[in-house]
């Protein structure tokens, strides 16, 4: 023992002091609440775009902005989301907590940790800069298809393409550290059937991220060259295809999806039991069917492609393999509403955002069978029911886990319980706003209004008030969030080790706040 | 012994962060090159990069040199080892599936995408778009040959691909006895099989650059032949910049290797660097077949 210590005594202290702490650090708690305040950060940066999108659209007629700063509000609202808020979200999350769901003294490749996440902020300050270069940020839509982003792209389209590649280095690196921690890091007796849930949905994420990032990477690198070197893989005149790009971009796309909600039901799974006083009914199959959604992701990609000219068998194998994931996660729910049943349930804030995350993520499910079916895709393709199908799976679904996660373990991660009130007001303001945001764009979604239109016929135009209300609401509502997490960083009730009377895993059993690092010595499960 | 219990956690580290301002002002370099190439200036862009790239060069010294230290000072135990090697398979998983998107690619345009144009099937592009145009793989006429005038022919799988293949097959076998010396503890046979390696994979590369001279000069085979050649250049050039980079890693390797860094139980360092030149060598196999010879 003294040969470590020795070369290394100045193990136990503490964080560093000062702006250094933050740079240099290699703890995985200090790049977990990094990570976390740079996805608030861009949540509101992207949430504010959103605001710019529904204030054009309070109306029909052009009022506040031209179509061509529209169309990069558009494009950046869900690039900014997608890789600046929902992921690094779960990437903070699973480095504040899979360590000490599994009994380690940290991430497996500490220096690494860092890397992966100060890229991050280069990344994106390169991507949002694009808005003040000539000619305008990106403005092909977050899906950025071919022709649109490379023969009809503004020049600006070479500094996201690196952007990305910033962000796919960052994100393959973070998987890998996950993977590493989770198959190498556990304590002595956890073996991969008792691991938590989150660290069991992390594991399969970090797989997919793995997967799929790489091959984003080989999309915008075959852009890169079709843009400055004269390929022709997204040009017919030479042989290529423009459908090529949609067919590269979905592989990701859709595991994509998946990735940004498989953590989500990680979190889902640890709360629900805690405040049903019962331990989650079907553990393996949960276990299973996340694995299974996993897998199906990646064969169902042209479900977003119906429309694009591709053969009858394509369609026809796309749509029933599409319709099969709702098997595995129709499993998911079931275990979810089963371990409430006959629970002794409370309604703290976390319970009451996985609540309406199961409810609500459901909604979503519904919508995307119902794209699911190829000759009514036809009809709903590139219209407002998408626009809503998939806030409803990503909002109430993705962020909504978010906000739980953080009401359930902020009092284990700063040590003081989170004012309760202003909890519930922040989730049912948040509820009512994102239903009044998401619910109408269904209704325009089906009478034909297309997506990512500046202006709209007259119809359409009492639906759109009320989105737009609803994102205001939304959108305010979250700077509440802000206050409650400061407010409960600073002061407020002491949060016993436990926290919550029904919690159970490794992580309740340190004390609250967590020491800087969790288990020097790897604590034993039976 | 206790030690094998305590993972080592390195205290505060200050490469990440110079290796991220490393890539940053390298990509952000190559940008700001790529926006102004038609008509702008470039030289801001090729002292970003320029700049970024050194910062990267230092900083993979350093943090290596950071991490080698530590090794020999015995910081790293089995289960640290562990994490290397899972950190290392992952990250070669990920390259795979780089090459894949670009196979991906090649299978497309091959069997859909330039059938498709020439007729094939229930649609109707060819007589749209280009009802002159016939398909053919290796597609020597494109369908707008004045936009993209095709390549008068392709390079023959027989000649140098061929060699090309003898020269890294026989490089993984060659970097295979340098594993068993290793472990053999016999130094100046490893040094012998590492070096040739590197060799082999040298040769490789000229015949390749060799390749690439003639596929300009003599058959117009180019990047922006249309597809044949985008999907050409593209597979077998990046394939060609694995190639480099894993000779450069040997390179390093066998460097250490006279430094007495690795001993015949330890010495992940040199089998990482031999998983990364076995998969250059699987990736080449797959060009070949699919590429070259199909
Ligand atoms: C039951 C499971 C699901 C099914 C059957 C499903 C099905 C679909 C289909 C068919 C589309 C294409 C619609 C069109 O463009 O015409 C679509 C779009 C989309 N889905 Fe889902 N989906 C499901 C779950 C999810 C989940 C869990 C997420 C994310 C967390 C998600 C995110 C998206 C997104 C972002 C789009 C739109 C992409 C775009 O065009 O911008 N979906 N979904
Ligand atoms: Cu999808």
């Amino acid at each position: 023992m003294s040969a470590v210590l020795g070369a290394d005594a100045h193990h136990h202290h503490g964080p560093a002091k000062g702006f250094k702490r933050w740079l240099f650090t290699t703890n995985h708690k200090d790049i977990g609440t990094m990570y976390l305040w740079f996805s608030f950060a861009m949540f509101l940066i992207g949430g504010t775009m959103a605001l710019v999108i529904r204030a054009e659209l309070f109306e029909p007629g052009m009022q506040i902005v031209h179509p061509e700063f529209f169309n990069q509000m558009t494009t950046m609202h869900g690039l900014i989301m997608v890789f600046g808020a929902v992921m690094p979200a779960f990437v903070g999350l699973a480095n504040w907590l899979i360590p000490m769901m599994v009994g380690a003294p940290d991430m497996a490749l500490p220096r690494m940790n860092n890397w992966s996440f100060w890229i991050l902020p280069f990344a994106f300050a390169m991507l949002l800069s694009t808005l003040l270069m000539e000619g305008g940020g990106p403005n092909f839509g977050w899906t950025f298809y071919a022709p649109l982003s490379t023969t009809y792209a503004p020049a600006s389209v070479n500094y996201f393409i690196f952007a990305v590649h910033m962000m796919g280095i960052s994100s393959i690196m973070g998987a890998i550290n996950v993977i590493a921690t989770i198959l190498n890091m556990r304590a002595p007796g956890m073996t991969l059937m008792k691991m938590p849930l989150f660290v069991w949905t992390w594991l399969i994420t970090a797989f997919l991220l793995i997967a799929v990032m790489p091959v984003l990477a080989g999309a915008v690198t075959m852009m890169l060259m079709d843009i400055n070197f004269g390929t022709s893989f997204f040009k017919a005149e030479g042989g290529g295809d423009p459908v090529l790009f949609q067919h590269v971009f979905w592989f990701f796309g859709h595991p994509e999806v998946y990735i940004m909600i498989l953590p989500a039901f990680g979190v889902a799974s640890q709360i629900i039991p805690t405040f049903s006083r019962k331990p989650l009914f079907g553990y393996p199959s949960m276990v299973y069917a996340t694995a299974s959604i996993a897998i199906l992701s990646f064969v169902v990609w042209a479900h977003h492609m119906f429309t694009v000219g591709i053969p009858l068998a394509g369609e026809l194998f796309f749509m029933y393999a599409t319709m099969l994931i709702a098997v595995p996660t129709g499993v998911k729910v079931f275990n979810w509403v089963s371990t409430m049943f006959r629970g002794s349930l409370t309604f703290e804030t976390p319970m009451l955002f996985a609540v309406a995350f199961v409810i609500l993520f459901t909604i979503g499910g519904f919508s995307g069978l119902m794209l699911a079916i190829a000759p009514a895709d036809f009809q709903y393709h590139d219209t407002y029911f998408v626009v809503a199908h998939f806030h409803y799976v990503l909002v109430p679904g993705a962020i909504f886990s978010i906000f739980a996660a953080t009401y359930y373990w902020l009092p284990k991660w700063c040590g003081n319980m989170y004012d309760e009130t202003l909890g519930k007001v922040h989730f049912w303001m948040s509820f009512i706003g994102l239903n009044m945001t998401f619910f109408p764009m269904h209704f325009v979604g089906l009478a034909g209004m297309p997506r990512r239109i500046p202006d709209y016929a007259l119809q359409f135009a009492d639906f759109n008030q009320i989105s737009s209300v609803g994102a205001f609401v939304f959108g305010t509502t979250q700077l509440l969030f802000l206050f409650i997490v400061i407010k409960c960083i600073r002061g407020g009730k002491k949060a016993t080790a436990q926290v919550w009377e029904g919690a159970d895993g490794l992580e309740w059993t340190l004390p609250s706040p967590a020491p800087y690092h969790s288990f020097s010595e790897p604590p034993t499960v039976k | 012994m206790a030690t094998q219990q305590s993972y080592y956690v390195p205290e505060q580290s200050k490469w990440p962060i110079i290796a991220t301002v490393g890539l940053f002002l390298t990509l952000s370099g190559l940008a700001t090159v790529m926006v102004n190439k038609s008509g702008g200036d470039t030289s801001t862009g090729w002292w970003m990069f320029s700049i970024g790239v050194a910062v990267m060069v230092y900083m993979l010294f350093g943090w290596f040199g950071n991490v080698a230290k530590e090794s020999m000072a015995g910081l790293y135990n089995a289960q640290m080892d562990r994490s290397f090697r899972w950190g290392m398979s992952w990250f070669i998983f990920s390259e795979v599936m780089f090459f894949s998107a670009f196979f991906g690619a090649l299978f497309y345009v091959r069997f859909l995408a330039v059938p498709w144009l020439a007729g094939e099937g229930e649609g109707t592009m060819n007589t749209l778009l280009w009802s002159n145009f016939e398909g053919s793989w290796p597609l020597l006429h494109n369908p707008d040959p004045k936009v993209f005038p095709g390549p008068e022919a392709v390079i023959n799988p027989w000649s140098i691909p061929l060699l090309n293949t003898v020269l890294l097959l026989t490089s993984s076998v060659t970097i295979t006895f340098a594993h068993h010396a290793i472990k053999k503890n016999d130094r100046d046979k490893v040094k012998l099989w590492l070096a040739l390696t590197i060799l082999l994979g040298a040769v490789f590369l000229g015949f390749q650059v060799y390749e690439y001279i003639e596929a300009y000069h003599e058959l117009n085979l180019t990047l922006d032949s249309g597809i044949y050649g985008t999907t050409f250049f593209m597979l077998t050039g990046f394939h060609g910049m694995h190639v480099t980079l894993g000779a450069i890693i040997l390179t390093v390797i066998l460097l250490r290797y006279m430094k007495g860094h690795f001993s015949a139980e330890h010495h992940f360092g040199f089998e990482a660097a031999a998983w990364y030149w076995h998969f250059v060598d699987v990736v080449w196999v797959c060009l070949f077949v699919l590429v070259y010879i199909m």
